[in-house]
């Protein structure tokens, strides 16, 4: 058999709509015999932090924006009509009303389908945070490089 | 059109059908007919271009009474 069609995401969004999107076209392609691999960066991050429990970090600062920035596949605003989360319940009950699975859903799906998911080192760095902050599902941690060594072999390759 | 497996799609809007097609398949054996029923009209043109991606046979569909009954024989 031929070698399979590769689809590269970074999801650098940390929003539940962008969420939805990203984890979409990754079902989409894997559904469809693609090799799919998203590099979460930056607020990307926070749709693969685990949703219980603290997350710990060094120095008053990053305390501060481990604290507003907590994150977690459950916790995530919309990107428009958030309304200190008033929109984001209504939005979920719209996707109730026509059985579109949730973020945490749609990505234990993209992992049964072999979905990879990379979680960015120099965001976890700056934002001081360690792999145990993080769902089990997490694949790798990388950089730049290991994107790039995927993404220069794929035929899809979004920026979310 | 005969099939020999059918699931049950109604309700249910991209990308789960799709989703929900990929997992029965690789329970099936080459040469069966999968019949997906479902009401998102997405799915007519989404099902003859997973089938031309992944090598699977598309079939056809059958509309009637806003519900569309696609086929695909397992490659």
């Amino acid at each position: 058999m031929a070698e399979k069609e590769k689809m590269t995401l970074i999801l650098f969004s940390g929003e539940m709509d962008k969420a939805l999107a990203a984890f979409n076209i990754a079902l989409g392609g894997a559904t469809s015999g693609m090799d799919v691999t998203i590099f979460f960066t930056f607020w990307g991050l926070n749709v693969i932090k685990r949703n219980e429990g603290g997350i710990k970090s060094k120095g008053i600062m990053r305390n501060m924006l481990n604290f507003m920035n907590r994150g977690g596949a459950k916790r995530l605003p919309l990107s428009k009509f958030h309304m200190m989360g008033m929109g984001k319940s209504m939005m979920l009950g719209l996707m109730k009303d026509i059985n579109f699975p949730q973020v945490d859903e749609l990505m234990r799906t993209a992992k049964e389908l072999g979905v990879k998911f990379i979680a960015c080192t120099t965001t976890m760095g700056m934002m001081g945070i360690g792999k145990d902050a993080f769902i089990t599902e997490v694949d790798s941690f990388a950089g730049v490089a290991t994107y790039l060594s995927e993404a220069r072999q794929s035929s899809v390759n979004l920026f979310i | 059109m005969k099939s020999d497996i059918t699931i049950d799609c109604i309700g249910l809007y991209c990308p789960m059908p799709i989703v929900n097609t990929t997992k029965q398949m690789k329970a099936m054996q080459p040469g069966q007919v999968l019949e997906v029923v479902a009401d998102d009209e997405g799915i007519k043109q989404d099902m003859p271009n997973w089938a031309r991606m992944t090598g699977n046979e598309f079939l056809g569909i059958e509309e009637a009474g806003g519900k569309y009954h696609v086929f695909v024989r397992k490659a």
